[in-house]
């Protein structure tokens, strides 16, 4: 990364129609990064990822890459790459064709053209399927022609629109090793985007978590899941107790949470299931549901000041529905949230 | 069996009246009579060889000819540009230029004639050979925009920005991309409008003076003055030729998936 800000997008504002999708978004990525959009439908993860390809014209700010202002060049002269969510194959050509149609376009023509092509089918262990059409694939060989088509003309950067949503449990995580192997291997910049955290921790350097057309947090997988800035961040990565602090106390959707002990001056705190200690403590709650998740027992707890999720060892004895627990939230594990 | 039997009836109604006539004119094509008559009395070749014989057929099948496919052409570049443009922008006036456009196969064609003879050639002075061919290509270009328009429907539009990103123009990719997807919509388009033009009648018929006709305008005529069966014999061959041309699209396009 000796380029920190290879890719910067500057005071980026960006319209969908009427509405403005991304206001004011400043992010600078380095080169050969991986980094993860991550945010719910609607946050604005997608319109980004399309200003920067130049499918969507920025109404104000600035695109900067490798040192060029390229806010107003063509999509076809920035030399990005897109794997599209529906990978975007042209039916009615070959593999072999869909994977030469930029490189055709080059001017690269005869053995030159077969051999970054053939090179290209090779790394994406579809060499062999070279004769066939897109239609006749199934969806992941669909996805890494559509890798390898983008990758053949060696782009400077290289976006994919929610890369492994399509892709059932298993060649996830193939396709997850073969985006690493590809970023290790050429060490092109990757941008994805996603609403999915746990794609997002699994593959990325860095995490943009977006809300509303805004960046709602900047960090490392490990920033991410264990130091939310928010209660959107924390409830996006699995916190499922997030308390505001007000006035030294702890608040709960139904009230005040009984908690004893000085709080951190933040503006709130965070608690996994798996931190909540169940079976001794100062607070107390009715089991209102409970189901076995394999290595744990997941509870929801009625509390006075509202629910609570946790998660015990599947291995302890179970507690059953309607009974009352006494259970602690250790101040020690809570993630401290500079906003609410 | 009960419950089917009303509905074979239909059928064979249905087949009696739809495939009943155009038997009879094979039929009749063949007589050895002098007279459009059935059952033909006896057999012959001659009022088929005859038909290519007439002056006026194959002038009239040439002017038909050329209104068919020059119409279509005509219509197809305009409406592939229209249907592309609709499906692809929220256009403001898209549902005008939809309903405009498909104005001509709603309106009764005897209406779209007089009104372009009385209220478009007479007073505008424009030519009757020109009127004919841009109604001809107005008659065509609904079929044009519609089905052109449906095949454009079934194909994903971010093909066209995959192809961008990879260095093609806007254009270009129109060209590379879009077009050779919806070949089979285009072809079915050109056949459909070829069939309906070569086969229009009343539009034609206003538009049909001294020194030009359609042959169906001009088989009307002739069958004024002359009453042998080679009206019968040129009828079959036409039909067997729309005939021909449909199936043929049915078998290599799948014609009927766009119709």
């Amino acid at each position: 990364m000796s380029d920190p800000a290879y890719l910067s997008l500057e005071k980026l504002r960006l319209s969908y129609g009427d509405t403005v999708a991304v206001e004011g978004l400043d992010l600078a990525i380095g080169k050969g990064e991986l980094v993860a959009l991550l945010g719910p439908s609607g946050c604005g993860k997608t319109t980004t990822m399309r200003a920067i390809a130049g499918l969507l014209s920025p109404i104000g700010g600035t695109i900067r890459l490798d040192g060029a202002d390229i806010t107003r060049v063509a999509a076809n002269k920035r030399q990005i790459g897109l794997v599209f969510q529906s990978y975007a194959l042209f039916p009615h050509l070959t593999v072999f064709d869909n994977v030469a149609f930029g490189l055709k376009l080059k001017g690269i023509t005869g053995n030159a053209l077969r051999e970054k092509v053939e090179a290209g089918l090779k790394s994406v262990g579809l060499a062999n399927y070279a004769a066939r059409k897109p239609p006749e694939l199934s969806g992941g060989q669909q996805q890494r022609v559509a890798l390898a088509r983008s990758m053949v003309m060696e782009p400077k950067v290289l976006l994919l629109d929610e890369p492994l949503s399509n892709l059932d449990a298993r060649l996830r995580l193939d396709m997850r090793t073969e985006l690493q192997r590809v970023q290790a291997e050429t060490g092109v910049t990757m941008i994805f985007v996603t609403h999915d955290q746990a794609e997002a921790l699994a593959l990325a350097d860095r995490i943009v978590v977006m809300r509303d057309g805004r960046i709602e947090q900047i960090g490392t997988p490990e920033d991410i899941y264990n130091r939310p800035v928010s209660r959107f961040v924390a409830d996006f990565v699995g916190f499922e107790n997030v308390y505001a602090v007000r006035d030294g106390a702890l608040h709960a959707e139904k009230g005040r949470v009984p908690f004893t002990g000085t709080l951190p001056p933040v503006a709130g705190l965070a608690f996994r299931p798996r931190h909540v200690e169940l079976g001794a403590g100062p607070l107390s709650g009715i089991v209102r549901g409970v189901s076995f998740a394999g290595g744990t027992r997941e509870y929801v707890l009625e509390a006075a000041f509202g629910m609570v999720k946790a998660e015990a060892d599947a291995a302890l004895p179970a507690w059953s529905l309607g009974e009352a627990i006494a259970f602690d939230l250790p101040l020690a594990h809570a993630a401290p949230l500079e906003r609410d | 069996m009960s419950t089917r039997f009303p509905l074979t009836l239909v059928l064979w109604l249905v087949i009696v009246f739809l495939i009943g006539p155009f038997l009879i004119i094979v039929a009749a094509s063949f007589s050895a009579g002098e007279t459009l008559a059935f059952p033909p009395q006896g057999f012959s070749l001659r009022w088929i060889f005859k038909v290519f014989t007439v002056e006026s057929f194959r002038e009239s099948f040439v002017t038909s000819m050329i209104l068919a496919v020059g119409g279509t052409l005509v219509a197809l570049v305009l409406g592939i540009p229209a249907a592309y443009a609709m499906s692809r922008y929220r256009l403001p006036f898209s549902e005008t230029v939809r309903t405009v456009v498909s104005a001509p196969v709603i309106v009764p064609g005897i209406i779209v004639g007089l009104a372009l003879l009385r209220y478009f050639v007479v007073p505008v002075g424009i030519p009757i050979t020109l009127a004919l061919f841009l109604a001809h290509t107005a008659l065509v270009l609904p079929y044009a925009v519609r089905v052109v328009s449906a095949s454009l429907a079934n194909l994903r539009s971010d093909i066209e920005e995959a192809a961008v990103l990879l260095g093609s123009s806007r254009l270009g990719a129109f060209f590379r991309v879009v077009l050779p997807n919806i070949r089979g919509g285009i072809l079915s388009a050109f056949i459909l409008g070829f069939v309906t033009s070569f086969n229009q009648v009343p539009v034609s018929l206003f538009l049909s003076g001294p020194g030009i006709r359609t042959l169906p305008i001009d088989m009307l005529g002739y069958m004024e003055i002359v009453f042998d069966p080679s009206i019968a014999a040129l009828s079959a061959l036409l039909a067997f030729l729309s005939m021909g041309i449909v199936l043929m699209a049915e078998r290599f396009l799948g014609f009927s998936r766009y119709v």
